[in-house]
């Protein structure tokens, strides 16, 4: 259950609504069931009132929405950004993808947020979803009440959360974090352990479920590029289903590397991966390297840095160098 | 009304397989998905399958034909053969409407061949939902969960599964397993029926009613404010239409294999940016026109080209599928007017 | 299974001749490699032609159905496909199907009738076909007229046929104009919308408008200055297709598909279709 409460969330929209230091608010709408939660923009305090949600399932990260939302008005608009969305927010910043001018941002402190999958696993038809502290509590439609340690329901990206501070705001709901020590290289380790020919057949296996309906790219805030190579018919490979097998590889592939050094890991890719892909180990590995080779680099952690896989200096490793210390463990 | 003990499953299973291939629903860490039934493959429980059923004469990626090509000169390459038999079983009540709505468009003339070879291959098993999901919303658009359309409809209780041929093929079928099976009288299957009507009626989507949409509503829906509230957060990507079965737009492309050129069609969607671009201009400029053409096809246009029948069957998969949770429910919700005001 | 028709599935066709038309439109010739014509059509109806590799695209028939040679194809180039066609060379074999779409009403509501032709720049590719056929079955039709305007002098496209052959047929009127003055010029000079206003015809016609969206829009306004109703003027939409019979779903506007319904369309049946064309 998350430590702020909905109603600080719409009482601080409304004041900034009415003393006209923004003129809407992006936030999370309430759907047709406990966990269905929407982005949506809101205009004013009786809509707030009435649809506005901030609860255990308001994963989506806004910050790529500010992209098109400040090009549409001379005012600014209210953003609310959880820890991660604000590395999203900064690197967004460094790319100079939004005017940083038109956005009122407000933290807002996060306990990590739920994966309803991980749910349904064990309650198939959900009724309705409760939260005590440490607990979820499922009422479902024919096998009555489940109840769940919250850790065992935590999307995987909020598992290996990797910082509890807010690295941009302008105003800060609830106490702030600090950068946490997580085990998110855990799972890439165990690829890196694995031979050739396994890695090979773990990646055909998850990557040949993907159904190429570019939901992790739109969704990705390092996503931005004005028109996408994959959309371009003149460019050869616009192909939207695998022509043949190695297709979807080449995509995510490419995907990564073009987000390489960019990529916050905010997880975003494989929350909303309809096939359940861990596509977030692909940009996972990448960061690993990074700092192996160049020194812990976290994208997004301040405005302006230069990821070092773009930034050169004399220091830099050997690209014969990296090859051969990656030998082994790439 | 034939019926076979449950435990007896997997031996008609292995029958049926006998004499072509035989799908069924079986669990994978991502969620369950037809895959051919073999020795040692259990029956999902879960209630519907990740992708639809649609892929089986449908699939996202298909040959058409190959072209050889010599200086000035092509040939035109007939790729085509003959489907084999296939059999589906457990297929719901929503996925099996599915099948009507996609025929209507690929068996109206001029008849696509290549739907139809596997259209008249396939065998259709459907299952009742005994524990619908609060996702499902097929009774909005007619459809009765509790009998389910297909060429053999089945029942499926703790202890035994129910068979019913509805069609010839169905009736081929049971007959081809008949030495496995009993008859049976309905009662089991009556009871059965009852309780899931009496569980549809307590769905959440119970209520959701698409008589405000329908033939001939082009005017009254296409200028509503409303789609761009609606479409506000769509992140024009194509989850929604490759999950969804009745959704069908493809694209024709090329494609240059070393040995020649092959043609194939896969999947498209309008909700793409690129779907509707000419080298002449867009008709669709925003994610609002996009997104509006998605629904206002479901529930108004092919209803007018289509005797009424609306091309969603309330299957629910869009619903818990899109990045940002908004959907064909949403939409109807917002702007159906008085018919869902209460809902 | 190979016997089953498949619309999807082309026909050859040989280009035997390249006619340049203007700098960016050229007319193809198009017969099957044993010299025929590969379908027959009716004037308004549309064929996908492909290069296997480049692509496949929907084109007006240029050429009318009473040509039982072959068929022609006037294309400007402006994409992936056209500028493939461009850069061929007599004697290419492309792959060719069809014929798609509803036809213009020759048959029908045209019967009978004085004719208005109005065309702007390649928007004469589609007339064309329907025009020659008016021509060849002239008893059936009364008097006509063609208002062809383009950019300059040698944008116009079939210039040779329409000062050689249509402006000699009797009961035929035809006239042309251009954007800009050219010294080599001796005609009208002006957009074809002003120049259909000045010409002032009675509207005992049937119109047929072709042409850029923003030719179509101030002509229809004139014609409705004119007295002309909606229900006498046709024109063609223009929307990508892919498989031209109905079932892709890129051509589709409101409860009709472009490809199938279309292209030719009453102006009072395009009011009806949603404003996304």
């Amino acid at each position: 259950m998350q430590e702020i409460k909905r109603e600080i969330l719409i009482s601080k929209a409304a004041e900034l609504l009415e003393s006209g230091v923004v003129d809407r608010v992006l936030g999370w709408k309430a759907g047709e069931f406990d966990y269905d939660v929407t982005p949506a923009m809101f205009h004013n305090a009786d809509e707030l009132e009435k649809e506005f949600v901030w609860n255990d399932f308001c994963g989506a990260n806004f910050s790529k929405y500010l992209v098109n939302e400040t090009g549409k008005s001379e005012n600014k608009v209210l953003v609310f950004l959880k820890p991660c969305d604000t590395y999203s927010f900064n690197q967004l910043l460094t790319e100079h993808r939004f005017d940083r001018e038109k956005v009122y941002a407000v933290g807002v402190s996060c306990n990590g947020m739920l994966d309803v999958n991980k749910i349904k696993e064990s309650a198939e038809s959900i009724a309705s979803i409760s939260m005590e502290t440490d607990k979820v509590m499922v009422d479902t439609l024919y096998d009555g009440k489940i109840t769940f340690e919250r850790k065992d329901v935590l999307s995987e990206r909020c598992i290996n959360c990797k910082s509890k501070k807010h690295v941009a705001y302008d105003e800060l709901l609830g106490e702030d974090g600090d950068v946490v020590d997580s085990s998110r290289f855990d799972e890439v380790e165990k690829l890196e352990k694995m031979t050739p020919d396994e890695r090979f057949a773990f990646w055909q296996k998850e990557l040949s479920r993907c159904i190429r309906c570019n939901a992790c790219r739109d969704v990705c805030p390092a996503c931005t590029c004005e028109k996408c190579v994959f959309d371009n018919p003149n460019s050869g490979i616009e192909n939207k289903a695998a022509a043949n097998s190695f297709e979807e590889k080449m995509f995510h592939i490419i995907r990564a590397f073009h987000v390489a050094g960019r990529c916050t890991d905010c997880g975003e890719c494989s929350r909303v991966c309809p096939q359940h892909i861990p596509l977030h180990l692909l940009n996972r590995k990448f960061i690993k390297d990074i700092d192996n080779f160049y020194g812990e680099y976290q994208a997004g952690s301040e405005v302006g840095s230069r990821a070092p896989i773009v930034n050169y200096t004399t220091e830099d490793l050997e690209p014969g160098e990296a090859v051969e210390r990656g030998d082994g463990n790439a | 009304m034939r019926k076979i003990s449950i435990d007896k499953l997997y031996v008609l299973f292995s029958s049926i397989a006998e004499s072509s291939k035989l799908y069924i629903p079986v669990d994978t860490k991502a969620g369950a998905k037809f895959e051919e039934w073999e020795s040692g493959k259990t029956l999902s429980n879960a209630l519907n399958t990740v992708r639809s059923t649609k892929d089986f004469f449908f699939p996202q990626t298909e040959n058409l034909m190959d072209f050889k090509v010599e200086g000035k000169n092509i040939e035109i390459i007939d790729t085509r053969s003959e489907s084999e038999d296939f059999v589906i079983f457990g297929v719901r009540a929503c996925d099996v409407k599915s099948f009507e709505v996609l025929d209507r468009v690929f068996l109206s003339e001029p008849v696509d061949s290549y739907y139809k070879n596997r259209r008249e291959h396939g065998v259709i098993i459907s299952v009742a939902c005994i524990k619908p999901a609060e996702t499902c919303f097929c009774g909005t658009f007619g459809i009765d969960a509790a009998d389910p359309e297909g060429d053999v409809v089945c029942y499926k209780t703790d202890d035994a599964l129910y068979m019913d041929a509805k069609t010839e093929k169905g009736k081929k079928l049971l007959d081809s397993v008949s030495c496995l099976t009993d008859e049976a009288d309905t009662k089991a299957c009556d009871e059965q029926k009852e309780l899931i009507h009496e569980r549809f009626s307590k769905l959440p989507l119970a209520n959701l009613s698409a008589d405000a949409f329908g033939s001939g509503k082009t005017s009254e829906f296409f200028d509503a404010p409303e789609w761009r509230e609606l479409s506000q957060s769509c992140l024009g990507c194509g989850t929604c239409t490759f999950v969804c079965p009745t959704c069908q737009c493809y694209d024709i492309k090329d494609f240059n294999t070393g040995h020649g050129i092959r043609r194939f069609r896969c999947w498209d969607s309008c909700m793409y940016s690129e779907f509707t671009k000419m080298s002449a201009g867009q008709p669709r400029l925003t994610q609002l026109e996009r997104f509006r053409q998605r629904f206002m096809h479901k529930l108004v246009y092919y209803p007018t080209n289509n005797d009424g029948l609306f091309s969603c069957v309330g299957c629910g998969r869009c619903l818990s599928k899109c990045p940002i949770q908004m959907n064909i429910v949403k939409v109807m919700k917002k702007l159906g007017g008085k018919e869902n005001a209460a809902n | 299974m190979q016997q089953i028709n498949e619309p999807l599935i082309p026909k050859i066709g040989v280009v035997t001749d390249i006619r340049i038309d203007t700098p960016d439109v050229k007319t193809f010739r198009v017969v099957t490699p044993d010299g025929k014509k590969a379908f027959d059509h009716m004037p308004g109806q549309c064929a996908m032609l492909s290069i296997p590799g480049v692509g496949e695209a929907m084109f007006s028939i240029t050429s009318s159905p009473t040509n039982k040679e072959f068929m022609e194809f006037s294309i400007k180039k402006c994409g992936c496909v056209t500028e493939w066609l461009h850069s061929m060379e007599a004697g290419q074999q492309i792959t060719i199907r069809g014929p798609y779409g509803k036809p213009f009403p020759v048959d029908t509501e045209f019967a009978g009738h004085d004719m208005l032709f109005i065309a702007g720049g390649i928007g004469l590719a589609p007339l064309r076909s329907v025009i020659n056929y008016c021509r060849h079955y002239r008893d059936r039709y009364g008097k006509i007229d063609i208002v062809y305007g383009s950019r300059s002098m040698q944008d116009l496209v079939d210039y040779k046929e329409i000062i050689d052959e249509w402006s000699k047929d009797s009961g035929v009127n035809v006239h042309l104009t251009i954007d800009r003055d050219q010294p080599e010029w001796g005609g009208h000079v002006g957009f074809v919308p002003n120049y259909v206003k000045e010409l002032g015809f009675s509207t005992d016609k049937i119109a047929i408008l072709c042409g850029p969206p923003i030719m179509i829009k101030f002509t229809l306004a004139g014609l409705q200055e004119l007295g002309f109703d909606k229900t006498q003027v046709y024109t063609t939409l223009e929307l990508r297709m892919k498989c031209g019979i109905g079932k892709c779903g890129r051509c589709n506007v409101g409860t009709k598909y472009v490809c199938k319904d279309g292209p030719v369309f009453r102006c009072d049946e395009i009011d009806e279709l949603p404003d996304e064309y």
